[in-house]
């Protein structure tokens, strides 16, 4: 399988999506997937757009992009992790 | 990582989040941990990306901006005498929360407080933690708090 590159995203590209950059580092060693994991804020995901193959993002987006967006709030708040989780590893088995 | 009493603020009577900010601001500010360009620019990130998180127990909100504008890294934290509207993080912008404990960080670089942020978030998670905050009457009870479940060091330094 080809090794996807996932985008996660906050604001300021240094708070929330560390945590969640973490969060699938951690999803993608369990479930043995390489992926190729950039962090950066969401002003910069323009630049990935014809490269990426997921956004994961606590910011939000109203643009519209090739790949799946994903919200991962949940990973800030325990509420849903679980839901979010699935989506991930779903996108990213895909 | 900077953490002293002189960045907790309890009972905050403001009517608006960019009140809030500006309070907590101008406090990091006048310590010397940020620089005056922090408090326009973490409101305007606000304005543009909110911050604002319905956990489980009392809303809290995690108001930060660009390291460009840190001179320390901190985490300043205000109980609100009557929860302000935030944003939601990652909502459509019809989207607000009532939040009753603003931790505001000061980030100095970028990827380097993994661990920290993991045990704030940790932290959101535990709504008795969180009241204990809430109703905190003595910046003592938070600074303990947090020295207790984020493992920082309460006498300023890094």
């Amino acid at each position: 399988m080809k090794k996807k590159k996932v985008l996660v995203a906050c604001g300021a590209g240094i708070a929330t999506s560390t945590v969640v950059n973490n969060a699938i580092e951690e999803m993608a060693k369990e479930n043995g997937l390489k992926v190729d994991l950039v962090q950066i804020k969401i002003s910069e995901v323009g630049a990935h757009r014809d490269t990426a193959d997921l956004l994961v993002t606590t910011a939000m987006t109203k643009n519209e992009y090739p790949f799946p967006v994903i919200n991962a709030r949940s990973f800030l708040t325990g509420i849903g992790t679980g839901q979010t989780k699935k989506e991930i590893l779903e996108a990213l088995k895909a | 990582m900077r953490l002293n009493e002189s960045t907790i603020l309890l009972n905050v009577e403001a009517g608006t989040k960019e009140e809030v900010l500006r309070v907590m601001g101008n406090n990091l500010i006048s310590l010397g941990l940020v620089k005056d360009s922090f408090v326009p620019a973490v409101t305007a990130r606000e304005k543009e990306y909110p911050t604002g998180l319905p956990t489980a127990g009392v809303a809290v909100a995690i108001p930060h901006t660009d390291v460009e504008h840190v001179l320390k890294k901190t985490i300043s934290i205000a109980t609100l005498k009557e929860p302000v509207t935030f944003g939601v993080m990652g909502g459509d912008s019809s989207e607000s929360v009532k939040v009753k404990v603003v931790f505001m960080l000061a980030m100095e670089e970028a990827h380097s407080q993994l661990s920290l942020l993991q045990q704030l978030m940790q932290l959101f998670q535990d709504e008795k933690k969180l009241m204990t905050i809430v109703n905190a009457t003595k910046t003592e009870e938070v600074t303990e708090l947090l020295y207790n479940n984020l493992g920082l060091n309460t006498q300023g330094g890094d």
